[in-house]
């Protein structure tokens, strides 16, 4: 799940196409997959309640079908499906730390953004050892970045992979055209292997169109360069596996900072921030031609662009081929009476029964391999993209995607830095400067 | 406490030597005495049982906190006075405190003064007065944030009618959030906005209550309008206008969701801090980096500052009109 307030918009929209195109894939005639466990959790004395707490706008974790058949199933075992809050970042996950500080109210399971799955694995104490129920087993159905960022700093496996945001391209065919270059979404593709094609594509851009920005902003980019320059680098990005901050001696940080720099003093950025008010009328407008799109935000740009610009937007695949940004994740509390029964319906959701169920519900993009390869997932297109093939587009991007550790305060260094990118690309920082302010703020993030 | 007051005024009217002796002896002695003397406070204890939860006790466990260096749902330790230390050490803190200085002077002062030219305005005979009176307090009732999110739209950098007007006269785009003047003067119109017409019925409010034989007095010797506006008016004034300065001081030191809906809803107050204030300071600190022991310094460290700068304020308000 993104961490972001207009996740309900975003799924919102999402959903009414995802539903479209798998109302055909709905069957009940689907095996049982082997990973979930509908039918065969183990009957307890008594009849439990298994609380499941999530965050999101709109349709959020997309569970509602998925309880429904865990519930029909197992009458001793019934889950209850809350979700608190539509904003994770100032409600959610403030909430959730006084419930484990507490040692009460927490669900029986949590959903945890990628943001904090660092802060997570550095409290040990608070989660149970899914291992100890035989979810170790699951290692194949995920792709490596996701199931690491579930192992705590003890090793214990603590959390598993709902959805993933994966990395493609999004790019406008309107303005494409206007200047000049192929539209279609395979050549689009060709243009760019690679970081620097998209550069040279993006300086042809610019010659033909001067007025119209290349890429909206510094965020999108920097972090699906760092996504792949981290997996150059052991995994690490702002910490090592020590939790020393390492912001200015990782080089694929520096790799990534220097890429922006360049992209931005080349004039190619429309120079916005996401999720301003600026950045979604330069969306309706076509203020910019190109931005780095997670599976999530097809939904952000034809709730956004709306009905006027459909068929303007089309999606290739990102350069350097992958890239993440967003998902979420499955755990259990070790303040939970009944950990047993809520590993089994955390087993159940992500397993590829219920990472399906969310997708046709809300098109959250599985991270589970074999919900991935499902027809309902692979073959999915996205009518608002010209029927692009978003299933296997995203699948690729997070296929050979490296793990990343996320150190504690990941987060905190994360927003404390890229605030310096924007900052350059904006104006109020100079380049020149850039980088020195960017390890000092990381440095007084890390505290 | 006028509470004190009526209890000790009934149980005066009894002569002291009659009482002493009137009283029965035993429980019931006891009932009377519970009735005259701690009924009463018996009676206003839920607004002081609710402030005690609700104010003492967060000021105090805020206090606590603020002594440690204390982690949401992680390490607490015990540092004493360290959290300060730090706080009066940190750039961003005062960086925070300057802006907030800042945004208080430059919006709160046209603001007054605005407020008591309209007030003094709509206190003369005016045709359709009431549906003025009333109009100027239309901003006060819209939510806070709705009016963020219009003046936001309105100083956009690129689609922002600000702007566009601006290039009318061949100004280039400006970047409000970019520079801290700027942004100062873009979040200042918000609160003035809202809060002019406040002020401006309070103000009113109080003019009404100034006797008409002063100004009639003050005609018949000569003075003129702008001369009766600052001889009578403004010193009859003083008190409101004390309370409106301390009131403003309190919201201008607290200033928080304009400047967050002017800067997309996060609590950096712009890409190198040109707009936080020491609210969103707080925030920051305490829910987005979970240090909530360095947090509670900073809300005890704003406290004082209120204070400080409320007693500044009212010093310098009790002197106006004197030398007049």
């Amino acid at each position: 799940m993104m961490n972001n307030t207009r996740r309900g918009r975003l799924l919102a929209a999402v959903a009414v196409g995802a539903l479209a195109l798998s109302a055909a894939a709905c069957g009940s005639d689907e095996p049982p997959a082997t990973g979930a466990a509908t039918g065969a959790a183990s009957a307890p004395a008594e009849k439990v309640e298994i609380t499941l707490q999530t965050f999101g706008g709109g349709e959020n974790f997309a569970y509602d079908e998925a309880v429904k058949t865990w519930n029909a199933a197992n009458p001793n075992v019934q889950v209850k499906y809350v979700n608190l809050t539509d904003r994770f970042e100032d409600t959610y996950l403030p909430q959730v730390l006084q419930w484990l500080e507490a040692g009460s109210g927490a669900g029986d399971i949590i959903a945890m953004d990628e943001g904090a799955m660092g802060l997570m694995s550095a409290r040990p104490q608070y989660f149970a050892d899914l291992a100890q129920y035989g979810l170790d087993s699951r290692k194949a159905d995920f792709p490596e970045y996701k199931w690491n960022t579930g192992v705590n700093k003890d090793g214990k496996l603590y959390a598993l992979g709902t959805d993933i945001g994966g990395m493609a391209m999004c790019y406008r065919t309107d303005l494409f055209k206007q200047a000049g270059l192929p539209t279609g979404r395979d050549d689009v593709s060709k243009l760019w292997p690679d970081w620097n094609a998209y550069l040279e594509t993006g300086k042809k851009f610019k010659a033909a169109l001067p007025k119209v920005g290349f890429v909206d902003g510094a965020n999108t980019v920097y972090n699906s360069v760092l996504a792949q320059e981290a997996g150059k680098n052991g995994g690490q990005v702002y910490f090592d596996q020590n939790q020393t901050l390492i912001v200015d001696k990782n080089p694929g940080v520096k790799a990534a900072f220097d890429y922006v720099a360049t992209l931005s003093q080349a004039g190619l950025t429309a120079k916005l921030r996401s999720w301003t008010e600026e950045w979604n009328t330069a969306m309706q407008k076509g203020g910019f031609a190109t931005m780095g799109c997670p599976s999530w935000m097809l939904g952000v740009i034809s709730g956004t662009s709306g009905d006027a610009n459909k068929g303007n937007w089309d999606v290739a695949a990102v350069p350097g081929g992958s890239g993440n940004w967003g998902g979420s994740w499955l755990m259990v509390p070790s303040q939970s009476k009944h950990p047993k029964e809520a590993a089994e319906v955390l087993n159940f959701l992500t397993g590829k029964e219920g990472h399906i169920a969310a997708f046709k519900e809300g098109g959250n993009f599985p991270s589970s391999i074999p919900a991935q390869q499902d027809p309902a997932v692979a073959d999915a297109k996205n009518a608002y993209f010209n029927d692009a093939p978003s299933g296997p587009i995203f699948a690729a991007s997070v296929a050979q995607l490296s793990p990343v550790f996320f150190g504690e305060k990941h987060a905190q260094v994360k927003a404390a830095v890229e605030e310096v990118l924007v900052g350059a690309d904006q104006g109020s920082v100079k380049w020149a400067d850039a980088w020195t302010r960017f390890v000092e703020e990381g440095v007084k993030a890390a505290g | 406490m006028s509470l004190d007051v009526d209890a000790g005024h009934r149980t005066r009217t009894l002569p002291s030597n009659q009482r002493r002796h009137a009283r029965p002896p035993g429980p019931r002695r006891l009932l009377s005495w519970l009735d005259l003397r701690a009924a009463p406070y018996f009676f206003v204890s839920p607004y002081f049982v609710l402030f005690a939860i609700f104010g003492i006790f967060p000021l105090i466990f805020t206090l606590w906190v603020s002594l440690h260096d204390w982690q949401l749902a992680g390490d607490k330790t015990f540092i004493g006075l360290e959290n300060y230390t730090e706080l009066l050490a940190d750039d961003k803190f005062w960086n925070s405190v300057v802006n907030t200085v800042g945004i208080f002077v430059i919006a709160t002062v046209p603001q007054l003064v605005l407020a008591l030219l309209l007030a003094s305005a709509l206190n003369k005979r005016l045709r359709g007065r009431l549906v003025l009176r009333l109009s100027v307090l239309a901003p006060l009732i819209t939510s806070v944030v709705a009016v963020a999110v219009v003046f936001t739209q309105l100083y956009g950098r690129d689609y922002g009618l600000v702007n566009w007007l601006l290039g009318l006269f061949g100004v280039e785009p400006i970047h409000w959030q970019n520079a801290a003047w700027t942004s100062w003067i873009a979040i200042a119109t918000m609160v003035d906005w809202r809060w002019t017409g406040y002020n401006a019925i309070i103000y009113l409010a109080a003019m009404q209550t100034i006797p008409k034989d002063l100004y009639e007095a003050a005609a018949i010797d000569g003075a003129s309008p702008r001369r009766q506006f600052w001889g009578i008016t403004v010193p009859l004034l003083k008190p409101t206008i004390i309370f409106t300065v301390i009131v403003s001081t309190i919201g201008g030191f607290t200033l928080f969701a304009e400047p967050v809906m002017f800067g997309s809803g996060l609590m950096t107050g712009g890409t190198t801090g040109q707009f936080q204030t020491v609210a969103m300071f707080i925030v920051k600190e305490g829910f987005r980096d979970f240090q909530y022991g360095y947090a509670a310094a900073a809300a005890w460290i704003l406290f004082l500052l209120i204070l400080i700068s409320a007693l500044i304020n009212f010093a310098l308000v009790r002197g106006i009109g004197r030398s007049r």
